[in-house]
């Protein structure tokens, strides 16, 4: 065997143009499976790592992924807002540790404003279990004080003193500014790669306060408080979107969870995030399929190549493995040198592959994660990639095998008498 | 079995054809060739010369009869079993050189004693590179030539790297079919004196094929091909 590996390396060396280029195809092919897979379970982890403090979510009785989207990811709007009352009529259950309560509805450039309390800043989590740390300033404390998620300040190039005004809804209307009550900036939270990076964070207090002078989505005409003015008024909070809920012990999870959903002066509703993700996961898993589907032909095509290759170099080989058999070399040589190069030809391609989809994350991680909040790190291969790769490999030598197998049927009579 | 003086090539009706429904290409009721003796073997071209010595290093297999050589009945072999037989007892000389082109010279020449134990073991110490180099040498080829890859290397100096593959590590039978077609005069000559002197020095049986007819005053004993087969192709 070992006067095979020297042979091999010869041979090989020989045919580097072709060799190489399938490398290239099988290296490509890796690169993008293993890129759609560690994608689709950073698109996965950022979810669930966005809420990863909250036992449960409460908000207005709608179907529980749509809560989940637009109280945790600020995707699309709520239908319905919940009671003050209601809120701290449940939140009183004696398994309720902590809650932060969530007032959606305004925005600032095109960033969600999320009304909420001194709570927010001390019990929410995010990754395994990290809590928001600033990177400039402090939480909010007066009635018109803002605290920044990292990206509103990255994107906007906003620093500490700013003043900003909030618009209502998502802000395309240019008349439903609350122009005449602009927010300074008092706090720059430090990145977390979850949506609390593209949010503005302001008193519940405050949500009332612009909206004193509004009904119904519109400025009341011929009304005008100004901010002076609205500290006489009860800014007490009426209304909430919804809130996020931490249980001194989990295990009193669907207690507490009964406990509101059978709350009798509102429908309200609470759900675990996980078993919304789950649901949220089996309505996107097609596309997921349909993603990995792809990357597993695109995976076949390299391999398929790969056999093209060794098939076609076979006849320009029949003589080279029929010489070799004539001076002894037998049929399990034949097969092992085939097979060995099959072999090293996928795992450099598997290495390649893996050597690229690293330097592609490193080279656009950074980016990924601040606009999509995706982490890509460099990482180790994980079980389930392995998985993948051990399929890749497998079919790779398998694929070298079946020209093998040809190569041994001919060698010895076509190849020592060669045809015209 | 192998050492003992006795019969080197042994056939008993042998027939062969080439596919099912062709015509007989080989039919010979009887043939041996004794261990030792070099035997030159002539016939027009299309004959069957190199049917034969397919047959005789069992790369074919014939469709009747018996082929006996060194004592081995070849149908008894495995496919594997033939290939180690080949590689460990006879040095084939093919008509067409068959070296490996992206081998250097040496390489080729190393080529059975990489691949048979018994080769590499009857060519001397260092794994048969001496032995390799002084067959070279005395075939005309030394220096850096023996670095060159086989593809760099004209048709006559391939003939002679091919000679000096069978000859190295001492086979018992040497098989070449037409080795000297490619060499001038003068070549022709050193190399028909060597190979003689190498098989006449191991007591090797030689069968040697040519349809030059002028060589076989070298040679022990001549066959022609045309009188020993009873098929006309
Ligand atoms: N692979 C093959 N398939 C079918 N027929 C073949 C094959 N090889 C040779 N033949 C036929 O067998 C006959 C003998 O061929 P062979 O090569 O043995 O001749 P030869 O005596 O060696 O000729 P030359 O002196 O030209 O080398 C020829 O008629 C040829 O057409
Ligand atoms: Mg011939």
């Amino acid at each position: 065997m070992n006067a095979l590996f020297g042979l091999a390396l010869k041979s090989a060396w020989n045919r580097r143009l072709t060799l190489g280029l399938t490398l290239l195809s099988i290296a490509l092919a890796v690169t993008l499976l293993l890129g759609v897979e560690r994608t689709r379970v950073a698109a996965r982890a950022s979810f669930s790592q966005s809420v990863s403090g909250a036992d449960l979510v409460l908000g207005a009785r709608t179907s529980p992924v749509q809560l989940m989207l637009y109280s945790v990811f600020r995707m699309g709007g709520a239908t319905n807002n919940i009671g003050w009352d209601s809120y701290q009529a449940v939140i009183r259950h004696p398994a309720v540790a902590w809650s932060i309560p969530i007032a959606l509805g305004d925005s600032h450039r095109g960033f969600p404003v999320i009304g909420t309390d001194a709570a927010y800043f001390e019990h929410f989590r995010h990754g395994r279990g990290r809590s928001l740390s600033f990177a400039q300033g402090r939480p909010f404390d007066g009635l018109f004080e803002a605290v920044l998620g990292a990206e509103v300040a990255r994107r906007l190039g906003y620093r500490l003193d700013q003043a900003i005004t909030l618009s209502h809804g998502s802000g395309e209307l240019k008349q439903s500014e609350h122009g005449d009550k602009p927010f300074t900036v008092v706090g720059i939270l430090a990145p977390t790669g979850t949506p609390v990076d593209h949010s503005v964070h302001v008193s519940l207090e405050a949500i009332e306060a612009i909206h004193l002078d509004w009904q119904g989505g519109a400025p009341m005409p011929g009304v005008q408080i100004s901010p002076e003015q609205v500290r006489k008024f009860d800014l007490s909070p009426k209304t909430i979107t919804a809130a996020l809920i931490g249980l001194k012990q989990r295990t009193a999870v669907f207690k507490v969870q009964r406990h509101i959903n059978s709350y009798p002066k509102e429908p309200l509703l609470a759900v675990l995030p996980g078993v919304a993700l789950d649901e949220l996961w089996r309505v996107v898993a097609m596309v997921e399929q349909a993603l990995l589907g792809i990357s597993v032909l695109v995976v076949a095509v390299g391999l398929a190549g790969l056999v093209a290759v060794i098939l076609a170099s076979l006849n320009e080989r029949r003589r080279e493995l029929a010489v070799l058999r004539s001076v002894g070399a037998g049929p399990r040589h034949i097969l092992a040198l085939l097979a060995l190069e099959g072999a090293s030809i996928t795992l450099a391609g598997l290495g390649l592959g893996l050597l690229l989809l690293n330097l592609a994350a490193w080279l656009a991680g950074p980016t990924l994660e601040a606009r999509l909040g995706l982490t890509l790190a460099l990482q180790e291969v994980s079980p389930a990639e392995l998985k993948l790769l051990g399929a890749v490999f497998l079919t790779g030598v398998l694929a070298s095998l079946l020209p093998a197998a040809l190569a041994y049927r001919q060698a010895l009579t076509d190849g020592l008498t060669p045809r015209l | 079995m192998r050492d003992l003086p006795g019969p080197a090539i042994l056939l008993e009706q042998l027939r062969f054809r080439w596919q099912r429904q062709a015509p007989l290409c080989l039919d010979i009721p009887a043939l041996d060739i004794q261990a030792g003796e070099r035997v030159f073997l002539y016939g027009p071209s299309g004959s069957g010369k190199s049917t034969l010595l397919g047959l005789l290093g069992a790369v074919h297999q014939p469709e009747s009869g018996r082929i006996e050589v060194l004592g081995q009945d070849l149908a008894r072999l495995s496919g594997s079993g033939r290939d180690r037989f080949r590689v460990d007892h006879i040095g084939f000389i093919f008509q067409q050189f068959n070296l490996i082109p992206y081998l250097p010279v040496l390489d080729n020449v190393l080529l059975p004693c990489r691949f048979s134990a018994r080769r590499r073991a009857r060519a001397g110490q260092d794994h048969g590179r001496q032995e390799a180099r002084r067959l070279l040498e005395a075939l005309g080829l030394e220096g850096e030539q023996l670095g060159r890859q086989a593809s760099q290397l004209s048709v006559g100096q391939q003939q002679r790297v091919a000679a000096a593959r069978a000859l190295i590590g001492s086979p018992e039978l040497i098989i070449a079919d037409e080795p000297t077609s490619a060499l001038d005069a003068d070549r022709q000559d050193d190399f028909l004196e060597l190979l003689l002197q190498e098989c006449a020095a191991q007591g090797t049986t030689l069968l040697f094929v040519s349809h030059d007819h002028r060589l076989a005053p070298h040679f022990t004993r001549e066959l022609s091909l045309v009188q020993l087969n009873g098929a006309r192709p």
